[in-house]
């Protein structure tokens, strides 16, 4: 029967790798139901309420000014937590010293930690009568309840995504690399710079948007140490809460697509960037 | 010249190299052989300057470079993995050596472009050096890693079992190859390699290893025929040994009516241009291997033969480790 093999259409390239119906369909499946149909349900209901209401919730002073606060604070937690989540992963890699396990672990537990604990710990460290923040407070320097504070919870809750992400890489860039370019009179600094950094960058990219996605969708670690000041402190995801609560679905729902499609936007440049990268090196 | 002056290096209480002692010649090609873990990379690091001995100096034209990093020494290195750099295009990878130095030392942009676009021209990679690593053979990043070695202009060239990753056909290309490079560059040049053929085909001189000490250095003439010990023997070429302690190679034998030794033997077989057989001794049992000339008449499975040795050897028992 040789229409058998001619019969199905070809609209993906033929590959030896077993499965690719099944797996295709079952992530298909999986992620309509867990992403795509509550997306959708977001998108049909901010449909519904009109172009104007939409943009007079959706981009409000105050609306606009919350997108600001956690895009803005989200982007710097997220660069302060691509240098110092490096530097993490390069001791975990590169040394052996005791109670290195402990630290990996310690890494980890701001996945584990309830956020609103964090943002306790923090608010509590931060604040001008605290630990931390007594010794700021005579510098000038307000932490709590401003977005130094907010940015503070950002970076403590992004920061395994950096380092995790950075971590394998580093650990498998191998020595001989950076032999060879030693080998080739290049000094530490230089070798850093144009072998190991380079290396490493995609990876680092990575964490970068993952730590920058979590922190302009985190809410419990932030409202504690924000102070959620209109105008000034308050967060775009809290700005949503805050709708809910006075039953204003359609504000809640127009404020959640903006986000959204911003989050997006972001995420989806960086991805791509990513797999231009990736093609150029013929991986 | 080089030289290497009783050199011991040990990894924890673990001996890798115990006094090695050796000298090479400008324009010499010069292969270390013996089987893995006999220390041949540790060497060949401790000339670098990417390993530090424990004991002993190492002479580049009679000045120790021993506290002499290994940026400064001025060695050509080629990686067992070749190490390219990933992200850098292949001519970038080639012109890295160039671009690193110092302002008062490097060459202008156009001239390092000029010295890649060379060095992929005397590797055969021409029009190839705006690619990555991963868009290129096996072979292909073999020569780029070579190439970007070359760059620096080493005074010499150190390549850790250059062809081990290759496949058959490509590493015979490959090793005649880098063999007239070597040449016509006037390289000095020291590769390792566990493969006993690489090593006599390609080397003015063979230094074999075993257990972090040199064992034989010679000629590959005079490693197969005058082998210093019985390690030499049985790992640059095939050896029996006999159980009264002599060392016979397999085309040293020859089947007689006036031989011996009796012969059961078990299998016969065509190997390159002659017959091998392989029997047993009848009183001992031991194994041997036998070469027979292609145009005589081998010996039948299961026929008992005798045989002659026409050349053997033993060796003292200090030599025969
Ligand atoms: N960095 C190291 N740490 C510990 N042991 C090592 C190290 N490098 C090599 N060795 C040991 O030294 C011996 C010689 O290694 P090597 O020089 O790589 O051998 P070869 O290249 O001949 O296979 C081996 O037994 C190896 O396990
Ligand atoms: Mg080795």
């Amino acid at each position: 029967m040789p229409s058998m093999t001619t019969r199905k259409a070809r609209w993906r390239a033929p590959s030896v790798l077993p499965g690719f119906g099944l797996t295709f369909g079952f992530s298909l499946a999986w992620l309509s139901l867990i992403v795509l149909i509550p997306l959708s349900t977001l998108f049909l209901k901010s449909a519904g309420m009109g172009w104007q209401a939409f943009v007079d919730v959706g981009f409000s002073e105050r609306a606009l000014t919350a997108y600001r606060l956690s895009f803005g604070t989200a982007i710097a937690a997220a660069f302060v937590n691509a240098v110092f989540g490096l530097l993490v992963a390069w001791v975990l890699v590169r040394y052996e010293f005791p109670g290195k396990r402990v630290i990996s672990a310690l890494v980890d537990l701001p996945f584990a930690l309830p956020t609103a604990v964090a943002g306790i710990a923090l608010t509590a460290l931060y604040a001008p009568s605290g630990w931390v923040g007594q010794y700021l407070d005579p510098l000038g320097i307000k932490v709590a309840f401003t977005p130094i504070g907010i940015t503070v919870a950002l970076v403590f809750i992004g920061l395994p995504f950096v380092v995790r992400s950075v971590e394998p890489v580093l650990a498998d860039l191998g020595k001989d690399v950076e032999e060879a370019a030693a080998t080739l009179g290049a000094s530490r600094a230089q070798t850093f710079a144009r072998v190991i950094f380079p290396a490493i960058l995609p990876a680092l990219f990575t964490g970068f948007a993952l730590a920058f996605a979590r922190g302009v969708g985190e809410y419990g670690s932030v409202i504690f140490i924000s102070g959620n000041m209109p105008g000034r402190t308050e967060i775009a995801p809290l700005l949503i809460v805050t709708q809910l609560e006075q039953y204003n679905y359609n504000g809640a729902t127009a404020i959640a697509m903006v986000m959204m499609l911003v989050s997006f936007a972001v995420l989806f440049t960086l991805n791509a960037l990513q797999s231009i990268r990736r093609r150029r090196l013929g991986a | 010249m080089i030289r290497v002056q009783n050199i011991t290096k040990r990894f924890g209480n673990y001996p890798a190299l115990h006094g090695i002692d050796l000298e090479i010649q400008p324009g010499e090609f010069i292969a270390l052989l013996g089987p893995s873990g006999s220390g041949k990379t540790t060497l060949l690091r401790i000339i670098a300057g990417l390993e530090f001995q424990d004991e002993g100096q190492v002479y580049f034209n009679g000045d120790d470079v021993s506290d002499i990093p290994v940026g400064k020494r001025n060695v050509g290195f080629v990686f067992q993995q070749y190490a390219l750099f990933r992200h850098m295009t292949v001519a970038d990878n080639i012109a890295f050596g160039l671009t690193v130095r110092k302002a008062r030392r490097r060459p202008a942009k156009a001239e390092i472009k000029a010295r890649a676009e060379e060095l992929l021209r005397v590797v055969q990679l021409e029009g190839l050096g705006q690619r990555y690593p991963g868009q290129l053979s096996g072979g292909q990043r073999q020569r780029v890693a070579l190439a970007r070695a070359l760059a620096i202009e080493p005074g010499l060239l150190l390549l850790d079992e250059p062809f081990g990753a290759l496949d058959a056909k490509v590493r015979k290309d490959l090793r005649r190859w880098l063999r007239d490079l070597h040449k016509q560059m006037g390289l000095t040049s020291i590769f390792v390699t566990h493969d006993q053929e690489e090593a006599l085909e390609l080397a003015d001189r063979v230094v074999v290893m075993d257990h972090g000490r040199i064992d034989q250095i010679g000629t590959p003439e005079q490693v197969y025929m005058e082998p210093a010990t019985a390690f030499v023997s049985h790992f640059v070429g095939e050896t029996n040994r006999l159980p009264d302690g002599r060392h016979i190679r397999p085309h040293d034998f020859e089947i007689t009516a006036t031989g011996s030794d009796r012969v059961i033997v078990d299998n016969v077989f065509r190997k390159g241009g002659s017959w091998r057989v392989e029997g047993r001794l009848t009183e001992t049992d031991t194994i041997v291997e036998i070469d027979v000339d292609a145009h005589e008449a081998p010996p039948t499975i299961g026929e008992t033969v005798t045989i002659a040795a026409r050349r053997a050897r033993t060796f003292s028992s200090a030599g025969d480790r």
